[in-house]
């Protein structure tokens, strides 16, 4: 990562913070809930996407009598993609704001910095996008770290099967962003792939700034690639279509949910197109009347939001909205706003309609992550629009 | 095929270090000094360019000689403000003042400009040509023409003009040179005026192979100090063609050896051909007066 003045975005934190204090605050009367999440920077739109599924199901929640006989009330902080600020600011909600419990960002190293500490706290920390395995899986004999998103070694393994179901793939190649993401997909795709008796024929690092990733690619491409199995964040990811495109090798591209962060087409051109990746939920080609429903609310309540493109991607939206719900119920179940309480509540959850699926019993001690493998779909940019596969 | 694909990467990559080193080296020459922030200057002629081009919808020429002079003008500013005020003194200081003036810069940049990657469409990246089996943008090709024709144009201007003498004048001896009626403090005004203009014109055209965004110049500006040092910074020449070499060996250490070795080789080499040359490939030995 690059130098960074560290005095800039703390002062935009600081507005945003005045700017949710501001909002009245009924003292007692509500059941509080956390949020650290990026609100400034590069991930900001993620963020926002959190916000608004987290308020959505709140607004429902609340005109529902809220739980425990109170309203519920969201107080959102900004961890500036930072795993310190993240651990500063869920150990100010917890302390002082005495929040019920927590929800985290789209970052992986800001949710692992927090889990030691939601742990040893006591209080329930739900993850609603950031997808590290050890996030849930830590080890803690007490687990109080519960997920509504995916996970990177199902969704490793959700990639080779693709691969193969779709493309046939006897010999991929693994193409991963140099940084702590790419290195556990690293392990995740090789375990998946081990599990299918299918050898990799190589795996390129390439770095966020690459501008040419065509050596990298020459060396796949040598070694007789067929498919290529894609893990990096979107800017990164264009590179490789781009460098794709000058070689002129038409290869299929399975990648992680990397694409779906921003502006894909635009950046990588019309082969964007041609990569098939992972989502939770998409609002496109969903026929379900709930997923209707919601977005008839989301555009009702942000007018900002016109057509479809403006919920890209849906999975914040999605997994947020389903995860608050299900921390309602786990409350409701709990009796109580006391952390082991509700982290019983949440095992004790039986059944959920939810907008990615219906929940049966989502949450076991030993499985914390409410989504699997058989959740995930498989997707495509066709403009600035996420689509489904049909397959 | 993997050979000419990588030498052609190479030799795209190595030129864009290599502009960018060039700003370097225009300001060493003439004052012993230069912008860390070279960086950050490239980044802003992408950016600016972006700016200009897409979103205000200006012609692409217009935009791209606005951009340019805006980068001039940022030069002229960070020489007044951030390097003269500490080199006047005798001071290094400008050594950290650049550097930090690059990171409020890079934040500037986005604050107003969004921290969201964008793409920056051009004609010249849209069909690649097919060039000994390997694939490549025209824009690729235009880079090492403008890359090599800028740095002999700066060997010319420098040992044949006037202007280029009346500027080497002002780092041998600047008490002289005042005496000789010649604009010190203009000189090197002007002198970073063109070395931001370069990282700016590098901005622009690289734009179109990546995308634009506020840290985008980072890591070129570390990679074009190496070039720079590597070619012997007092040679323009020397310089890019140590551009051309660093982006050649990078290219093709990632295409024998694999991604994971290229940063360690590639830095190795630097310090080995420092410690066997270190006045670079085409340096003159810096002279100790005492």
């Amino acid at each position: 990562m690059p130098l960074k003045m560290p005095f800039v975005r703390p002062l935009a934190a600081l507005g945003l913070t005045a700017l949710f204090a501001a909002a009245p605050v009924q003292a007692q009367e509500t059941v509080k809930l956390g949020l650290v999440a990026a609100m400034s920077g590069q991930s900001a739109k993620s963020g926002e996407a959190i916000v608004r599924g987290l308020s959505l199901a709140i607004d429902e929640i609340n005109a529902k009598g809220g739980v425990l006989g109170k309203k519920v009330e969201l107080l959102v902080r900004d961890d500036e993609s930072n795993p310190a600020k993240g651990v500063l600011a869920a150990r100010e909600l917890v302390q002082r704001e005495k929040v019920a419990a927590l929800f985290g960002g789209l970052d992986t190293p800001v949710s692992i910095a927090i889990v030691p500490f939601a742990n040893q706290a006591k209080v329930p920390f739900m993850g609603v996008w950031a997808a590290g395995t050890p996030i849930t899986q830590n080890g803690a004999a007490e687990n109080y770290v519960f997920r509504v998103s995916a996970v990177d070694d199902l969704v490793d393994v959700a990639l080779v099967d693709y691969a193969i179901k779709k493309y046939g793939a006897k010999k991929p190649g693994l193409i991963l962003i140099n940084n702590p993401w790419g290195e556990s997909n690293e392990k995740g795709l090789k375990a998946a792939l081990a599990a299918k008796n299918l050898p990799y024929v190589g795996i390129e690092k390439f770095e966020t700034n690459d501008v040419d990733v065509v050596p990298q690619l020459s060396r796949l491409k040598q070694a007789g690639s067929d498919v290529l199995l894609l893990v990096a964040n979107v800017a990164p990811s264009a590179q490789v279509v781009k460098s794709l495109d000058r070689m002129g090798w038409e290869v299929p591209i399975v990648s992680h949910w990397g694409p779906s962060g921003g502006r894909f087409t635009e950046l990588a051109g019309p082969s964007a197109a041609k990569v098939h990746f992972i989502q939770t939920f998409s609002f496109s080609g969903n026929s379900s009347p709930k997923a209707a429903a919601v977005l008839d609310a989301l555009k009702k309540k942000y007018p900002e939001i016109k057509s479809l493109a403006d919920v890209t991607p849906a999975v914040g939206i999605a997994n947020a909205y389903d995860a608050m719900h299900l921390t309602a119920l786990a409350l409701a179940k709990a009796g109580s706003t006391d952390g082991p309480k509700v982290r019983e509540g949440f095992y004790g959850i039986d059944k959920y309609e939810g907008l990615i699926k219906t929940y049966q019993k989502p949450f076991t001690p030993t499985n914390q992550d409410a989504l699997a493998a058989s959740d995930y779909l498989f997707t495509y940019f066709k403009g600035d629009e996420i689509l489904p596969l049909t397959n | 095929m993997l050979l000419t694909s990588a030498v052609i990467s190479g030799l795209g990559l190595g030129s864009m270090y290599g502009l960018i080193a060039l700003g370097f080296h225009v300001t060493y020459v003439v004052s012993n000094t230069v912008n860390f922030s070279q960086g950050s200057a490239m980044m802003l002629g992408a950016v600016l360019g972006y700016t200009f081009a897409v979103t205000l919808g200006w012609p692409l020429p217009l935009a791209a000689i606005t951009a340019l002079a805006a980068c001039a003008l940022v030069g002229a500013l960070i020489e007044r403000t951030l390097v003269r005020p500490f080199a006047e003194r005798g001071s290094n200081a400008w050594l950290m003042a650049t550097v930090a003036g690059g990171i409020v810069l890079d934040n500037l940049v986005l604050f107003t400009f969004g921290k969201e990657p964008r793409g920056f469409p051009s004609v010249l990246a849209m069909k690649p040509v097919q060039i000994f089996g390997a694939g490549v943008y025209p824009l690729q090709l235009v880079i090492p023409v403008a890359g090599i024709a800028i740095a002999i144009l700066l060997q010319v201007v420098f040992s044949r003009t006037r202007l280029g003498k009346a500027l080497l004048a002002v780092v041998q001896n600047p008490d002289a040179a005042k005496l000789m009626g010649i604009n010190v403090r203009l000189a090197v005004t002007v002198s970073f005026m063109i070395s931001t203009a370069l990282a700016g014109l590098a901005g622009l055209l690289i734009a179109p192979l990546f995308s634009v965004h506020s840290d985008m110049g980072t890591l070129f500006g570390i990679k074009a100090f190496a070039v720079a040092i590597l070619g012997g910074i007092t040679s323009a020449s020397g310089v890019m063609l140590a551009g051309l070499a660093y982006g050649l060996i990078e290219a093709l250490v990632t295409a024998f050896l694999g991604s994971v070795y290229t940063q360690i080789v590639v830095f190795s080499v630097v310090i080995l051909a420092l410690a066997f040359m270190p006045n670079g490939l085409l340096g003159r030995a810096a002279v100790n007066k005492v």
